[in-house]
């Protein structure tokens, strides 16, 4: 007996009356859901994933999308996607994979912090008459300073810095590879972090040659798969990163569908044109802590120790003893990825279900960190799941030097969070590559936006330390008296070392 | 709001208390009669070689009990008393002022480059977060803060200022407006030999704090200011900067200018700011701080506090407001105000 189908989630219509039939839906649509028969345009809403595609490009707004209201006997328990996920898989008996991020109902602790500003007695500080330094420097710093008297007997500094990456806003670009992001969509973000002084991560597909121009202001990943790992792409990166794990996706390595393999995919990731690109979920040459601090040396070493190493993970229980690991390792910067961290593909289980919030990640990391008294000699990255300025002052508020945002400037693309990734269609020409559709994204414009982005953010932050009489990112850094927390239980407010409201 | 005054005599003469009682009641608009206080270098010449710990005890029965029995395990107390005071009709008195002068065995500690100064702060810090009803708020050898919560005037005439003759002088006129007036979070703030006073509210508090926390130092006093003498300790007695470096540190340079500045002084100053760039002091302030070597005084970045500096002769004047130094001494030859984050800073001629 056949289970039949699911109902469908979205409802397409067009207002015929205002319907030109330019076809401009037909063209957009590389889902299928509207095609041409006998001079009209047919809908098939079921196969619609709610990208907005067509409705951003219809000149007479005539289309409109309605998520449709369940039909199921409604229940608390099982719920249509619960049922769905049921029906799905005892179909197929495979595991159900997800685009972008966590998708669950989780409370969001970012929008359960308030932010301080001044009143009288501590003037707040205006942006727009006095200095307000963002700038960020990643990488080692030195416990204390050494000096050495000369000869003349001058003091003369004798610690040497080692390799910082310095950045003008503390905010950059998450690790998005080419293969799972089209190059057009990895052009435009690079443009944009070149134009706004600030750095963006390759992920985990090498860097296509294209992008050489902008290497000054790339970092280089190397994950469990080493795709297109060589020492010259070592060389290229501003600094290296090792991926552990992914917020999106802890514990697990990563797959690119061969159909995405194209020519040029497989030229960068170095591997047969049209294979599976499956990176292990270990590095099979990491085991313990040790074993990283070898790699992390190794590829220092094979740098000229010029190059600051960052180490990703992901926010998992013990995140902040990894972390203070990590720190000790050699590495000089950690980055911690949170449970509502995007990604191309996922089981939806794992997206879903394993992982931390990134907001109790990184005050346990900034905690265990200054516990050891090692806390500035590391730097700290946050990501996963940063909306607006807010989350991002909140995120340094908690400890994090810097963060990564990875959605938020794939929406500055026009990416609609629609999920669908793993499919290889993306309409906005991001997640795809497929030449037809990567060529929807013009690289100036689509720079211009992410740029714009960033530097709205930086303004934002900027008035958010002012308004805080903060005129130094190193003073916002870790400082919890900046913050409290509105409805956050006891347990919550411990673990973010932050007091309440009124407190 | 809070006023605050230094003096230093580059001859090492000694001054008596009662001109700077007289300058800090000048400014009793700065202040809001809870919480006054003074510290003075050089009061203790009969036992120069031990530190003088000053004590607030809720009683003298279980915490000085408890106190007793720390100082006994890590050194020796040459002498204790009370401190004197006398009755103010408008200070409500909270605590008993005590103080010991106290030789802690050396011995005891190895592996440290100055193990007196480490048992001593162990010893601060130790009492300040787990003996209730007992605070340590001085510390340093020859030198000893006298504070309460009260007008200028009645904290002096309570301790009976003018009887102590020093050869460094602060004092501080408290406004608070975030953390409540009590006799531990008056001013001046001491560890050791650094004693500091404070007009202006430290925005980076949380950031700073965390960072003195994760080197051993533990923030009991519920106010600002109370990090920026750990902040001294640091950098100074642990790190070993000079107080100009460590003014640099916690009020350094804008970016901008640091990019100007010849490659040479520019790395310094940039390996500096990385270096600690947790102990940069944001939020309006002026400081003068002391040691038994000098003074120092400096404000925020875009001076959001007022700061004047007076000379005459050996004399050297750091204050909110130039009328309370004139008071203090009305001969004084030059008055000037320095720039933001510039450090005004004080040394014996010899």
């Amino acid at each position: 007996m056949s289970l039949g189908s699911v109902p469908l989630k979205y409802k397409i219509s067009i207002d015929r009356d205002q319907c030109m039939k330019c076809m401009r839906c037909v063209d957009n649509c590389s889902y299928g859901v509207y095609r041409i028969e006998d001079d009209k345009i047919l809908i098939d809403s079921r196969r619609c994933t709610a990208c907005h595609r067509c409705i951003s490009m219809c000149p007479r707004d005539a289309i409109s999308l309605q998520e449709k209201p369940v039909d199921y006997r409604s229940h608390p328990l099982w719920t249509a996607q619960a049922r769905e996920d049921i029906i799905n898989q005892a179909r197929t008996g495979k595991i159900i994979l997800a685009g972008m991020g966590n998708a669950m109902d989780y409370p969001i602790i970012f929008d359960r912090l308030v932010l301080d500003a001044c009143q009288v007695t501590n003037p707040s500080i205006d942006p727009l008459r006095e200095p307000m330094e963002l700038r960020t420097y990643l990488g080692k710093k030195p416990a204390k300073l050494e000096f050495t008297k000369s000869d003349k007997g001058d003091i003369e500094l004798k610690t040497e810095l080692s390799p910082n990456l310095k950045l003008d806003t503390p905010l950059m670009i998450g690790h998005m590879s080419y293969g799972a992001i089209s190059l057009n969509a990895q052009l435009s973000l690079a443009k944009a972090v070149a134009k706004t002084g600030t750095f963006m991560g390759t992920g985990e597909g090498g860097m296509h040659e294209s992008l050489y121009p902008y290497q000054s202001n790339m970092i280089v990943q190397v994950a469990s798969g080493r795709f297109g790992v060589d020492i010259n792409y070592l060389e290229r990166g501003a600094a290296i990163e090792i991926k552990i794990g992914q917020g999106a996706k802890p514990g697990i390595g990563g797959h690119l569908p061969g159909e995405k393999v194209c020519s040029d995919v497989s030229c960068t990731r170095m591997i047969p044109l049209g294979s599976d690109a499956i990176s292990p979920a270990p590095h099979h040459d990491i085991y313990s802590i040790e074993d990283l601090a070898q790699l992390v040396r190794s590829l220092k070493e094979a740098t000229e120790w010029k190059k600051p190493i960052f180490v990703k993970i992901a926010a998992v229980h013990n995140v902040a003893a990894i972390a203070a690991g990590i720190a000790r390792s050699s590495a000089d910067a950690v980055v911690i990825d949170g449970f509502r961290g995007g990604t191309g593909a996922a089981p939806k289980v794992f997206r879903d279900n394993v992982g931390i919030p990134i907001e109790a990640a990184i005050a346990a990391v900034d905690k265990k960190l200054n516990d050891q008294g090692i806390r500035n000699e590391v730097s700290v990255i946050a990501s996963g799941g940063i909306r607006n300025s807010a989350d991002l002052a909140k995120s340094i508020a908690l400890g994090a030097d810097a963060v990564y945002i990875g959605t938020a400037s794939l929406i500055a693309l026009g990416c609609r969070v629609c999920g669908n990734c793993y499919r290889g269609l993306c309409p906005w020409g991001i997640a795809t590559q497929q030449p037809d559709l990567v060529n929807r994204i013009d690289t100036d414009v689509g720079s211009q936006h992410v740029a714009n982005l960033i530097h709205a953010w930086t303004l934002e932050l900027s008035e958010l330390m002012g308004a805080a009489g903060i005129n130094s990112i190193e003073s916002l850094r870790g400082n919890r008296e900046r913050l409290r927390g509105y409805m956050l239980d006891e347990g919550m407010l411990k673990v973010l070392n932050v007091d309440p409201v009124g407190a | 709001m809070c006023g605050i005054i230094g003096v230093i005599d580059r001859t090492k003469a000694r001054m008596d208390g009662s001109s700077i009682k007289k300058a800090l009641s000048l400014m009793n608009e700065r202040g809001s009669g809870e919480g006054a206080g003074y510290v003075a270098y050089g009061i203790y010449p009969d036992y120069p070689d031990c530190y003088a710990i000053h004590v607030f005890f809720d009683n003298l029965v279980e915490p000085k009990s408890k106190v007793d029995e720390v100082l006994h395990k890590w050194g020796r107390i040459v002498h204790q008393e009370e401190i004197p005071t006398y009755e103010q009709p408008c200070l409500k008195r909270e605590h008993i002022p005590w103080r010991y002068f106290y030789r802690p065995y050396t011995e005891f500690i190895v592996g440290s480059n100055n193990p007196a100064e480490d048992i001593i702060k162990h010893l601060v810090m130790t009492v300040n977060s787990t003996i209730p009803g007992a605070l340590i708020f001085s510390s340093g050898i020859n030198l000893g803060v006298f504070k309460a919560a009260g007008w200028p005037e009645e904290v002096a005439d309570f301790y009976r200022i003018e009887d102590y003759k020093g050869y460094i002088w602060l004092a501080h006129n408290r406004y608070p407006t975030n953390t409540p007036g009590w006799w531990g979070g008056a001013h001046p703030f001491n560890l050791l030999d650094w004693a500091v006073v404070h007009n202006g509210e430290i925005t980076s508090y949380g950031t700073n704090r965390s960072y003195v926390e994760s080197n051993g130092y533990k923030c009991t006093m519920s106010t600002d200011t109370e990090v920026v003498a750990y902040l001294f300790d640091l950098l100074g007695r642990r790190h070993g900067l000079p107080s100009e470096m460590i003014v640099e540190a916690l009020a350094p340079q804008f970016w901008d200018e640091i990019d100007l500045l010849p490659e040479k002084e520019q790395k310094l100053k940039r390996t500096l700011r990385l270096t600690y760039g947790p102990a940069l002091m944001n939020g309006p302030f002026a400081i003068v701080v002391a040691t038994s070597k000098g003074i120092v005084g400096f404000t925020d970045r875009i001076k959001l506090r007022p700061l004047v500096v007076g000379e005459n002769g050996s004399r050297l004047y750091i204050s909110s407001e130039e009328a309370a130094i004139r008071v203090m001494d009305p001969e004084v030859k030059s008055i000037y105000m320095p720039r933001a984050g510039e450090p005004v800073v004080g040394r014996f001629s010899q």
